[in-house]
């Protein structure tokens, strides 16, 4: 994990200094429970970091995915230095869903972005964010905030007086840095301010597929060699990876691809069985690298319902820290099964890391699916019922306790 | 009921049969489930029985690695700052090799060629590591090889020959020349029709001594039995006196430690 760099020599007491420079990691941040120490002395640091909490099954220090559904299915978010792989969906309705609400949390929480896409421009997938949902005494507050700063004089001044005014409002607010995943409203759009104000660095691979590369060939498609030169060039001059003494990071990176896999990324394993075998899975090994020396988090969004050699899927979820498998019902017979008339899909929790521990947290139930009402997606249990035929009854109670009755 | 610590038990099983004679290769193998927590189990195994370990890491971090090893009674910081651990971080060294062309041949070479023809300098790292120190006093016992996990090697871009090659090479130095012995983890792909990854376990299982099989149940997900360890001794040298044995246990991965049972003995069904 990245080294945040210690605190100016000013600043603390001799007993602060003698404890980070310790040889055995002690921290100051102390659990009842196991340790909860990640590998630096400055972890107690990272806990201050906008948007973030630390896991209290292994003290890894966790973001929100912008679901807090699946925050909690992921258990309780996602680890800060790994790779979350979305399954998409066969549309890619609701993984792109997925990616905004990932993305639309970045903004909320101050985090810088990368967005990373061989599809739609960057800046576009931004204008697409949906708006968090607020509640309504804040609303009526920011309402009138914005009523007010219309009538200003001075342009300029505005501007950036009504961006300062802006922004402790929203820490004050529900959406402030204490509290951890957000809600939604997928019918409206993420307000023009806050998308201006946020910190995001855009990759749009038929833009950038001309320039020079200074990484010799290596099997790795030209789209993919360029995106991992883009993405250390970005934690390396900002700081995420601690290794610049200049710029003291304490922000988060959440990294953003889409439909890695896809041809228009130049890789042919969604064309053909015998393409490029090598190409993805050398790159994900090198971006998870990436992503353990520095503060970042990815979600990558994969059409593997179009990968045609079965292994490289496997080997992808080998190489991923989270997997999770989108189904929607569209097109498909289970739309008119009337087991699932109320819901738009499954959601297959595929793989959990078991960072920093031998076990992890495991929901006893598996059978999870997902619908978009009208402004949230939600993720519910199943519910199986006594028509479904099955030699083995299994009764999910209102609780979410199993019941076998054979 | 069994001992609790039926993985210390099967590999001191192995060494007590042939002591003295070359090193054991042993092969850990999952299917359907993730066997990683027999890699903690070897690592913190040797390191407290005093010998020389080369870890070749390439799935997690060194603190990943270390923070387990805490659970299991060993500090990998330690270790390596005393010279019984050599710790190769593939994943660190992967970003150190991929965007900076290094002076000296680098392990993870491979990671830079199109057409990597073989794992040599992986080999040299590994020989290196290992090599008897000559000041006349053996700190430690007999040197060990681990390797977390083979399969992704084919997924950078090796052959399966090249890695069965360079296993091949290690048994020669390690295993022969220096008395130590290897454990390596391969995936069981199943039936995802992943070739290579077939072959490289089939050749590995062929020349193990001792297979570790870690298999989720068949049945599914189980909160009290997380799955099934085969554990099947080989004995290559003599194939026609000793028949192969093998048992089959059931095990439940806790926080700090596994728990094994015979199958059907689960403490939740009694």
């Amino acid at each position: 994990m990245a080294a945040v760099a210690t605190c100016g020599t000013g600043a603390g007491s001799t007993g602060s200094v003698v404890a980070a420079g310790s040889k055995n990691h002690v921290t100051s941040f102390q659990r009842r429970g196991p340790r909860a120490s990640g590998s630096d002395s400055s972890y107690s640091r990272l806990v201050s970091i906008a948007g973030t909490r630390p896991s209290v099954r292994n003290g890894q220090l966790l973001v929100s995915t912008g679901l807090p559904a699946l925050d909690q299915l992921l258990g309780g978010g996602l680890a800060v230095g790994t790779v979350l792989l979305i399954e998409e969906d066969k549309y890619n309705i609701y993984s792109s869903l997925l990616f905004k609400y990932f993305l639309a949390e970045g903004i909320i929480n101050g985090h810088t972005l990368l967005v990373a896409s061989a599809k739609e421009d960057p800046a576009d997938i931004l204008q697409e964010l949906p708006a968090p949902l607020l509640d309504d005494n804040f609303k009526k507050d920011f309402d009138e905030e914005a009523c007010n700063h219309k009538t200003a004089e001075s342009n300029i001044k505005m501007k950036i007086a009504w961006r300062y005014q802006l922004l402790p409002k929203m820490e004050a607010g529900p959406v402030s840095s204490s509290r951890f995943g957000h809600y939604y409203d997928a019918s409206k759009k993420m307000p023009q301010e806050l998308i201006e104000a946020s910190k995001w660095h855009g990759f749009f691979f038929p833009e950038k597929s001309s320039s020079t590369l200074n990484i010799e060939p290596c099997s790795l498609t030209h789209g993919y060699i360029k995106l991992l030169q883009f993405i250390q060039n970005i934690i390396y001059e900002e700081g995420f990876d601690g290794s610049n003494p200049q710029k003291k990071q304490k922000n988060i990176l959440r990294i953003g691809i889409q439909n890695l896999g896809s041809p228009l990324w130049g890789d042919d394993i969604c064309c053909t069985e015998n393409g490029n075998s090598h190409s993805l899975t050398k790159f994900l090994y090198v971006l998870r690298g990436l992503l353990r020396t520095s503060l970042s988090a990815c979600m990558i969004t994969m059409p593997t319902h179009l990968i045609q050699n079965k292994a490289i899927i496997s080997r992808v979820t080998n190489l991923s820290d989270t997997v999770v498998g989108l189904e929607s019902f569209i097109g498909s017979e289970r739309e008119t099964n009337p087991l699932y008339k109320d819901y738009h899909g499954l959601i297959h929790i595929r793989q959990i890391p078991r960072l920093n521990n031998l076990i992890y947290d495991v929901s006893d139930v598996k059978d999870l699916a997902f619908k978009l009402k009208r402004k949230l997606f939600t993720i519910e249990f199943l519910h199986t019922n006594t028509d479904r035929v099955n030699t083995e009854k299994t009764f999910i109670t209102s609780d979410f306790r199993v019941i076998h009755v054979f | 009921k069994c001992p609790g610590r039926l993985a210390d038990y099967a590999s001191a099983y192995v060494h007590r049969r042939i002591p003295g004679g070359p090193g054991k290769l042993t092969l850990l193998c999952d299917a359907n489930t993730d066997g990683s927590f027999l890699v903690h189990h070897f690592l913190s195994f040797y390191l407290k029985a005093n010998c020389k370990v080369c870890f070749v890491a390439l799935i997690q971090s060194f603190s990943h690695y270390n923070i387990v090893g805490q659970k299991l009674g060993v500090s990998l910081t330690v270790a390596r700052e005393c010279g019984q651990l050599v710790f190769l971080e593939g994943l660190k060294s992967s970003v150190d090799v991929f965007f900076r062309a290094q002076a000296e041949p680098h392990p993870l070479q491979f990671l830079r060629e199109a057409n990597a023809e073989n794992l040599q300098p992986l080999y040299e790292f590994v020989r290196e590591a290992l090599k008897p120190v000559d000041d006349g006093e053996a700190a430690w016992r007999c040197p060990v090889l681990l390797v977390d996990d083979l399969s992704v090697l084919l997924s950078l871009g090796m052959g399966a020959v090249a890695v069965l090659d360079f296993i091949h090479y290690c048994r020669a130095t390690v295993c022969w020349e220096r008395k130590g012995n290897i454990v390596a983890l391969v995936h069981d792909s199943g039936d995802t029709e992943d070739e290579e990854n077939n072959i490289l376990l089939n050749g590995l299982s062929h020349q193990s001594h001792l297979i570790l099989r870690a298999e989720g149940l068949a049945t599914g997900f189980c909160r009290d039995v997380h799955g099934q360890l085969r554990i099947l001794w080989r004995t290559p040298s003599q194939p026609t006196t000793q028949r192969d044995q093998s048992l089959t246990y059931q095990y439940k991965i806790q926080d700090k430690s596994v728990s094994f049972f015979a199958k059907g003995m689960s403490p939740a069904v009694l």
